[in-house]
């Protein structure tokens, strides 16, 4: 999953800069996309993945400690 | 357990005490302001009382205890850990020039934007959990644990390695903040500058002498709440005042197309047009005179000293006396001098002459070569800063001082989180104040500047922050006769948008904070990592904790006044040290860290070579790419700037781990044990 979203990340980082010139044609609401992206969209982005990540690491971590509680052995 | 809620939300109350009062103290000052208190008054007050505050907090919070002092006891809750690494992180650079290098460069300078928040996601994801796991008090800890080998197996030689990049690293990065407390004081406060970096200094060390990290964390929460509002309220201001809409990283959108337009019309504006061939006309002068040396420089001397003569001899007034005699005094003293200045100015005079650069679009550039050398560097620049920030050692560092390992997840969240509330209105600024001056400035008429100008452009006059001349004589101002200094943008925005001067106040206060928050996070890195590493690690195993912790105390007292003195000698360029600081951090640190939590095979010859490798090349490249340092822009690989060193340093860090831990044993059982432990589940 680590890695999973390091490809989002890597994608919305460096991909929309690769194509900056043209996603620039694009807008959304008045802003060019590309500029959008680079000013608040990655960064937004990237609060989201670690948001996403801390929540289903903190599920996880609690179902290994109810499996770990349901079978004491060793 | 049951005691954590009630510890919250007694923090929360405290500090909703604290932004009250704050709130009471900045209407107090601007009621003070009515009655007609001097600026300078009101410059000192914000400084003194700040200062004051924090040094309060810090003699609250003193302690002695190993725990608390290294790690502030390990139970900071998520929210405010995430507010003081917010703090720490938010240093003078991207407080006080961001914003100004986002209105000069456009498009370009969301590099900085984008790199030092994307950098988080790998923080978050690949590093911090993984040491609070660890639970041990600095980074050579973890990597001296991980990786072993030397002596008895205890990793002096990775710890020694992990030192020494941590202590350049952070030292890099100090002088940079402390000389920005230094600039800050003395700008507001009319004293010296040297005067300026020493009361900065107390400040720091009152704070992280008496108390370590746990004095540090609640300092920075109180900080980051003041640059918050210093940051937000001149913005949202100029955002009300343009787009009719209070929150400025929304509103301006609606700004963008009537900017571009605006820019459009003045590319083409004849008058401008007029400005722009003088300029050339003297960057064409001045490529004459380099051309012609070195009898162009003999001659330019004569003339200086025929000059100064000829005023002495017709008993000019002594201002023209002194014009001349400064002339001749600040000559180039040899041809090479002369050429290197000449040259310098010469390229000042063209980037002048060029006509205004449309602000949203990506890349400008005449060619698509030179369209696509600035995208690889915008990436190789975007690429350093976050492998920079995923390395940094004061920021890792703050991994440790939370209760749990989802607590550190939640932490870097909110981190970032804070972080964004300042950085997605950075952009905001910039392009509001240029929309106030493209379109309130340029255009007006030169007998009505506005104050600010003139203010401003007093304050250093041999490098003037900002500069009007009415270049071809018509009275009104130009855009191409205005040039701004990138550091004053965020000073001067209050008066720009027509703001009183308490509010002006108020934002030297928060990059007041911002630079000292910095700087107290970087100085207690360094020192932890001489007195928990070097000393009692290393030299003397056996000293009790209280040692530890006053050899800590004088450590930072040492370092502190070594940093101040380094900062008082003016080192040349700051922005290029805290590039280079990322860079190096980068390189040296990311790829042993990342390496020792995914890959059990790592060993210590490999951490060792990868750390010389990824700090040589990043040096290396360094020295050859950049002309300040005696290199030459032509050697630089890729068109790639010297800043973004870290480009080659990472890979070349990385790669010599894998290849040199394959050529050499395995490491031992109790690495892999430690793998697992921190890999582990809670």
């Amino acid at each position: 999953m680590t890695a999973l979203l390091l490809v989002v990340w890597l994608a919305t980082g460096f991909g929309t800069v690769f194509f900056a010139r043209e996603l620039s044609r694009f807008t959304l609401f008045d802003w060019p996309l590309s500029f959008y992206m680079a000013a608040q969209g990655a960064s937004l982005v990237s609060l989201a993945l670690i948001g996403f990540y801390a929540w289903r690491m903190r599920t996880l971590d609690r179902a290994a400690q109810a499996a770990a509680q349901q079978e004491p052995s060793s | 357990m049951s005691g954590k809620p009630s510890y919250f939300g007694k923090l929360s109350r405290y500090y909703l005490w604290y932004t009250g009062s704050f709130a009471l103290f900045l209407v107090a000052v601007a009621l003070l302001e009515q009655e007609g208190m001097p600026r300078l008054w009101i410059g000192h007050l914000f400084m003194f009382a700040t200062i004051a505050l924090y040094a309060t907090i810090g003699v609250i919070c003193r302690t002695a205890n190993v725990t608390e002092y290294y790690v502030a006891g390990r139970r900071v809750p998520a929210m405010f850990n995430g507010m003081a690494t917010a703090a720490d992180w938010i240093s003078a650079a991207s407080f006080i020039s961001l914003a100004g290098g986002l209105y000069l460069q456009g498009f370009d300078g969301l590099a900085f934007i984008m790199g030092w928040t994307g950098g988080f996601v790998l923080v978050a994801l690949l590093i911090a959990p993984y040491l609070r796991k660890f639970a041990q008090y600095t980074i050579p800890d973890f990597l001296a644990a991980r990786y072993g080998g030397g002596a008895g197996g205890r990793g002096a030689p990775v710890r020694a390695m992990a030192v020494g990049a941590t202590i350049i690293v952070s030292f890099t990065y100090v002088v940079a903040q402390i000389y920005a407390v230094g600039l800050i004081a003395s700008r507001f406060t009319g004293v010296d500058f040297s005067v300026g970096i020493f009361l900065g200094l107390a400040s720091i060390l009152v704070c992280s002498f008496l108390g370590g990290m746990r004095a540090i964390t609640w300092t920075q929460v109180a900080q980051y709440i003041i640059l918050l509002v210093a940051f937000l309220i001149p913005t949202m201001w100029l955002s009300a005042k343009h787009a009719d809409n209070p929150l400025p990283a929304v509103a301006y959108g609606s700004l963008l197309p009537k900017l571009a337009e605006r820019e459009a019309q003045l590319a083409r504006d004849p008058r401008e047009e007029e400005v722009r061939a003088e300029f050339r006309r003297r960057a064409d002068d001045d490529a004459a005179r380099v051309a012609g040396l070195p009898a162009s420089w003999e001659a330019g001397k004569l003339e200086a000293q025929r000059q100064l003569a000829a005023a002495r001899a017709r008993n000019a007034s002594l201002t023209e006396v002194r014009q001349a005699e400064r002339a001749l005094a600040t000559y180039p003293n040899s041809v090479p001098d002369a050429r290197a200045l000449w040259l310098e100015r010469r390229d000042a005079n063209l980037a002048r002459a060029r006509p205004p650069e449309p602000h949203a679009t990506p890349f400008p550039g005449a060619t698509k070569e030179e369209s696509d050398a600035r995208r690889n560097n915008f990436l190789a620049v975007v690429f350093c800063l976050m492998f920079g920030t995923a390395a940094l050692p004061h920021i890792l560092m703050r991994a440790y001082t939370t209760p749990s390992v989802h607590e550190t997840r939640v932490s870097v969240f909110w981190t970032l989180f804070f972080i964004l509330l300042v950085y997605l209105t950075i952009p905001a600024l910039a392009v509001l104040a240029k929309y106030d001056i493209y379109t309130s400035l340029v255009g007006s008429d030169f007998s009505a500047l506005p104050t600010w100008i003139s203010y401003w452009a007093n304050v250093d006059k041999a490098n003037p922050l900002v500069s009007v001349a009415d270049i071809n004589g018509d009275g009104i101002v130009q855009l191409a006769e205005f040039a701004i200094d990138a550091d004053v943008l965020v000073l001067a925005t209050p008066e720009i948008g027509g703001l009183p001067y308490v509010i002006a106040g108020l934002v030297a206060a928060g990059g007041l904070a911002a630079a000292l928050s910095t700087a107290d996070g970087l100085l207690l890195a360094i020192s932890n990592a001489l007195s928990h590493d070097v000393y009692y690690k290393m030299v003397n195993p056996g000293a009790s904790t209280q040692k530890r912790v006053t050899i800590s105390k004088l450590l930072l007292l040492g370092v502190a006044f070594i940093a101040a003195y380094v900062a008082s000698q003016k080192p040349a360029d700051i922005l290029s040290l805290v590039a280079a600081a990322f860079s190096l951090a980068g390189s040296t640190l990311f790829p042993v860290l990342v390496l020792g939590v995914f890959w059990k095979r790592a060993n210590h010859h490999g951490a060792i070579a990868g750390m010389v490798a990824g700090f040589a090349v990043c040096l290396y490249y360094m020295l050859r790419a950049s002309p300040m340092l005696g290199g030459s822009s032509v050697d630089a690989w890729f068109g790639i700037l010297p800043m973004a060193a870290g480009v080659f340093g990472v890979p070349a860090g990385l790669a010599t781990i894998v290849v040199v831990s394959l050529l050499t044993p395995a490491p031992g059982r109790n690495s892999n044990g430690m793998v697992d432990y921190i890999r582990a589940p809670e």
